[in-house]
C-alpha cells in the first residue's frame, strides 16, 4: 500500500506542477538544503549511522554538492528510495540529485529524462550463494532460485545471463533489498544477486555471514553515479564538476587535512582547483572557494572512498577499477581549467 | 393479479429536469453547468501541465513501450512467457496472476467466511468460541504482516528441496513450494472428457426433475446415489473402453530444485493463504449479520415444521439471509483484490509488481503505466460488482421491493 502512494504522490507532482524545474540551484539555495536520493541503508554507499546521521560514498556526493553550494555538508534532506520509485521520485521534481547506486545506462540516460554527471564508482553484477551449495561459478546455476530488487539493471542482466548461457532459472523479485535478503536468507533463494559491492554490503546484514560467498564471476558492467533532471544544464555542471573537483583533488594530493596549506601551493594547477587564481567556480555559479569548500568539508574522492568502502571501513573493498588512471584505475577527471 | 398494475407514464422530460435542476430550478442548472466547467477545466490543465512537463525533460510518453522488449523474467505465468517478449505481454502475465490469486481468493475466503460465520452462532460453546476467536484475531492484525507471516514464518521455515517432506512419494513440499505430478493428456482424453460432461448434464437434469417432482407430488426423490454413480461410473467405462486418459509427470529431485511436475510457488500460495484467511474474518461477520437479520420466528417456524438445524439453516435461513450479506460481500471481494496488491511485498508476480512495478521503473513511463494499472483495478472492481449485482437481481427478481 506504501508503494502504491508514494508513487501515485510522485505522479501528482508530475501532473499538477507548473514547469519550474530549470532552476534548481536557486532552489536549492531559496530552500538552504538540497534534496537527495539514496539508498534505504545499504552500508558503504548511503545508510544512517545509529545516530541518524547519513554515512557512505553516495552520500559524501551529496555532502559535497551541499558543502559547494550552501557551504555545510550537513544541510541535506536524504529521501530513502528504493530502486523501483528513486527515477519517478527525480522526474517529479521531489529531489535535487540521485545518489543511489544507480546505473548509468543508454535508456535511463535518454527516455527516463534523466541525465547521469559521471561514474562514482565503476562495479558489476555478481552472485551471492550458500557456501554449502559448493557452487564455484555462474555456470553452476542453472536451475537455481534466484533472489532480485526489482527495477534494477540486475533484474534485467540474470535475464540476459542465463538466457545467453542457456540456463533455467527462476528469478524473484521484491520491492525492497531487506525483503529480499531476508527472502534468500530463509532459503527460498539459492542466490541473491546484485553489485558485487553492495553483495559485500549485504552479505553484513546476514546472520553468518560467513556462511555465504560471492562467486568470482561478474555478468556485467555497472557504472554508478548521481542523476539529475534533463533541463537544467547550470545543475548537471554543478553536480557533474562536483565529483570531478573530487577526483582531480586526489590526483592532485589535496586532502581535507591539508587543504588549507595547499592554498599557499605554487602548482597552477592547484591555485586553479582551489580558486586561488581565475574565476572558475564563479563560471559554474557557485563562488571561486567551491573546491576549498567540498574538500575541508568532505575530503578527496580517494579519502571518501576509503572511509566509506575501502581499507577503513568493514566493507575493506579493494579500489580495483576505481583507483585513479594513472594508478592502474579507470577514475579519471577531466581537467579543472 | 397482473390486471390490477398499470404501468406509470414515463416522464422523461420531468424526471431530467428535476435530475439537473433539483430544487432550485433554472439557477440548478446553472450551478450545475459551472461544475461541469470547472471539472472539464481541471481536466484540461492537468493534461496539459504533465504534456508541458513531459516535454520539458523529455521524458518519453505514449504507449509505444508496450511494444518495447520487456527483458525481465518472471517467476509464475499462466501464459508462455520469457524475457524476450514485450512489455504488453509482461502487463497480461501480471493481470493474469492477479486474476488468479483474487478468484482463488475469493471462493476460499467465501467458503471459510460461511463456515466461521456459521460457526459463531453454533449452539455448540465450543465451535462459537473457536469462530469468534479466528474473527477477532484475524480481523486485527494488519495484513501485510499476515503475508509476511505466512511466507516467512510458515512456509519460510520449510526444509529446502534436498530435504523435501515427501507425501506418500507423489507429492513434495519444501521451501519452493509444493510440487506435485502432472496430468498429461494421452489418447482417452477426449472420450473422458465427454463422459464427465455427460454425467453432469444428467445428473442435473434428474436434479430438476426430481425437484419439480417434490413441488407437485410432496415426495421427495433422492437423486445422489444414481448422481454419485453416474458420476464415479460414467468416466471408470471411458478410462476402460477408450483408454487411460492421461498419465503422470512424476517431478523428481534433479540439481537445485524438483523438475517435471507442475508446482505452485509459495508466494501464491501464502498470498492466497493471507487474503482468504483475512477477508474471511469479515465475511464471517457479514455472513453471522445476515442470519441474525432473518427474524426469529422463521427458525422456530421451520423447527415447528419438522426441519432439522442443518435444513433450516439451508432452505430457510441463508436463502433469506443473502438478500443483506451480498451487498457487503461485494466490497470483501473488492477488498480482496485491491489487497492483492500487496504482492509485492513477497515477490509474487501481480500487475502492481510486474507492470506499474518493473515496467514503470524500466520504462520511467509512471503516467501512463498509472493511468492503465488505475484503470485495470477499476474495471475489475466494477466487472465484479456487476456480476454480484446480477446474482442479487436474479435472486430476488420474484419478490418485490
Ligand atoms: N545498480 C543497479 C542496482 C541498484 C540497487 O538498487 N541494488 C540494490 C541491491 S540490494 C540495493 O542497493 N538496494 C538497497 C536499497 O534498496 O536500499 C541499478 O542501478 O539498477
Amino acid at each position: 500500500m506504501k508503494i502504491r502512494i508514494a508513487g501515485t504522490f510522485a505522479l501528482a507532482f508530475l501532473v499538477t506542477m507548473p514547469s519550474a524545474f530549470a532552476q534548481t540551484l536557486k532552489a536549492v539555495k531559496d530552500r538552504g538544503s538540497l534534496s537527495c536520493g539514496v539508498s534505504q541503508g545499504l552500508p558503504g554507499f548511503s545508510s544512517p549511522d545509529d545516530k541518524g546521521v547519513w554515512t557512505g560514498l553516495d552520500v559524501d556526493v551529496c555532502r559535497a554538492i551541499a558543502a559547494a553550494v550552501l557551504d555545510d555538508p550537513m544541510k541535506v534532506k536524504f529521501v530513502p528510495l528504493s530502486a523501483k520509485d528513486r527515477f519517478t521520485a527525480l522526474q517529479s521534481g521531489e529531489l535535487d540529485v540521485l545518489s543511489r547506486n544507480t546505473t548509468w545506462t543508454l535508456s535511463r540516460d535518454t527516455s527516463l529524462g534523466l541525465n547521469f554527471t559521471g561514474v562514482s564508482y565503476y562495479d558489476g553484477q555478481g552472485f551471492l550463494v550458500r557456501r554449502s551449495l559448493k557452487v564455484n561459478s555462474a555456470r553452476d546455476l542453472g536451475g537455481a532460485s534466484i533472489c532480485v530488487q526489482t527495477g534494477t539493471t540486475n533484474e534485467q542482466n540474470v535475464a540476459d545471463y542465463f538466457k545467453a548461457n542457456n540456463l533455467k532459472y527462476e528469478v524473484i523479485a521484491f520491492s525492497t533489498a531487506d525483503e529480499t535478503l531476508k527472502t534468500y536468507e530463509a532459503g527460498r533463494c539459492d542466490v541473491f544477486t546484485s553489485d558485487v559491492s553492495q553483495l559485500y554490503a549485504q552479505r553484513l546484514k546476514l546472520a553468518a555471514p560467513n556462511d555465504h560467498i560471492v562467486l568470482p564471476d561478474v555478468i556485467s558492467k555497472e557504472p554508478l553515479g548521481p542523476v539529475v533532471r534533463h533541463g537544467d544544464d547550470q545543475w548537471f555542471d554543478i553536480v557533474k564538476w562536483t565529483l570531478y573537483a573530487m577526483i582531480n583533488a586526489e590526483e592532485l594530493g589535496v586532502t581535507k587535512a591539508n587543504v588549507d596549506s595547499m592554498l599557499k601551493s605554487p602548482a597552477p594547477e592547484i591555485k586553479r582547483l582551489l580558486g586561488v587564481e581565475g574565476n572558475l567556480g564563479e563560471q559554474l555559479g557557485l563562488t571561486k572557494d567551491w573546491v576549498v569548500r567540498i574538500i575541508r568539508h568532505v575530503g578527496n574522492y580517494g579519502e571518501s572512498f576509503e572511509r566509506n568502502v575501502g581499507s577503513g571501513s568493514p566493507l575493506a573493498i579493494d579500489r580495483g577499477l576505481n583507483r585513479l588512471w594513472n594508478k592502474g584505475g579507470i577514475q579519471y577527471g577531466p581537467p579543472i581549467r | 393479479m397482473p390486471g390490477e398494475c398499470r404501468t406509470p407514464p414515463l416522464q422523461l422530460g420531468h424526471r431530467l429536469w428535476r435530475m439537473t435542476a433539483g430544487r432550485a430550478g433554472g439557477w440548478g442548472i446553472l450551478a450545475q453547468l459551472l461544475l461541469l466547467l470547472v471539472v472539464v477545466w481541471l481536466g484540461y490543465e492537468i493534461t496539459s501541465n504533465a504534456q508541458a512537463n513531459l516535454k520539458a525533460q523529455r521524458i518519453a510518453a505514449g504507449l509505444g513501450f508496450l511494444n518495447n522488449t520487456a527483458g525481465f523474467g518472471v517467476s509464475q505465468s499462466l501464459i508462455a512467457y520469457d524475457e524476450s517478449d514485450t512489455y504488453l505481454r509482461v502487463f497480461a502475465v501480471g493481470l493474469l496472476n492477479t486474476l488468479l490469486v483474487s478468484f482463488i481468493g475469493c471462493v476460499l475466503a467465501t467458503i471459510i467466511g460461511f463456515m466461521v460465520g456459521l460457526g459463531r452462532l453454533s449452539p455448540n460453546w465450543l465451535v462459537a468460541r473457536l469462530a469468534g476467536g479466528y474473527v477477532e484475531l484475524i480481523r486485527n492484525l494488519p495484513l501485510l504482516f499476515q503475508i509476511l507471516f505466512w511466507y516467512l514464518a510458515v512456509l519460510g521455515t520449510l526444509p529446502g528441496a534436498r530435504g523435501s517432506i515427501s507425501v506418500f512419494g507423489v507429492a513434495f513440499l519444501n521451501n519452493r513450494g509444493v510440487v506435485v505430478p502432472r496430468p498429461v493428456p494421452l489418447d482417452g482424453f477426449a472420450p473422458f472428457v465427454v463422459a464427465i460432461g455427460l454425467a453432469l448434464a444428467v445428473t442435473v437434469a434428474m436434479k430438476i426433475l426430481a425437484r419439480r417432482r417434490l413441488y407437485q407430488t410432496g415426495k421427495p426423490l433422492r437423486v445422489w446415489p444414481w448422481a454419485l454413480g453416474l458420476l464415479v461410473g460414467l468416466p471408470a467405462a471411458s478410462a476402460v473402453l477408450g483408454g487411460a486418459p492421461f498419465s503422470f509427470e512424476q517431478p523428481e529431485l534433479r540439481g537445485f530444485n524438483f523438475v517435471g511436475g507442475t508446482r505452485l510457488v509459495p508466494e501464491l500460495i501464502a498470498l492466497v493463504l493471507a487474503l482468504s484467511t483475512y477477508t474471511a474474518a469479515f465475511i464471517a461477520e457479514i455472513v453471522r449479520a445476515g442470519i441474525q437479520a432473518v427474524p426469529k420466528g422463521q427458525i422456530e417456524a421451520a423447527s415447528a415444521l419438522g426441519l432439522r438445524r442443518g435444513a433450516a439453516l439451508r432452505l430457510i435461513v441463508v436463502p433469506q439471509s443473502l438478500r443483506v450479506i451480498l451487498p457487503p460481500l461485494t466490497n470483501q471481494y473488492l477488498n480482496l483484490t485491491k489487497n492483492s496488491s500487496l504482492a509485492v511485498a513477497i515477490g509474487y508476480p501481480d500487475l502492481v509488481s510486474v507492470f506499474a512495478g518493473t515496467t514503470l521503473s524500466q520504462t520511467g513511463q509512471a503516467i501512463e503505466i498509472i493511468a492503465i494499472t488505475m484503470g485495470v483495478y477499476l474495471l475489475i472492481s466494477l466487472a465484479t460488482s456487476a456480476g454480484m449485482n446480477l446474482y442479487n437481481y436474479y435472486l430476488f427478481r420474484n419478490r418485490s421491493a
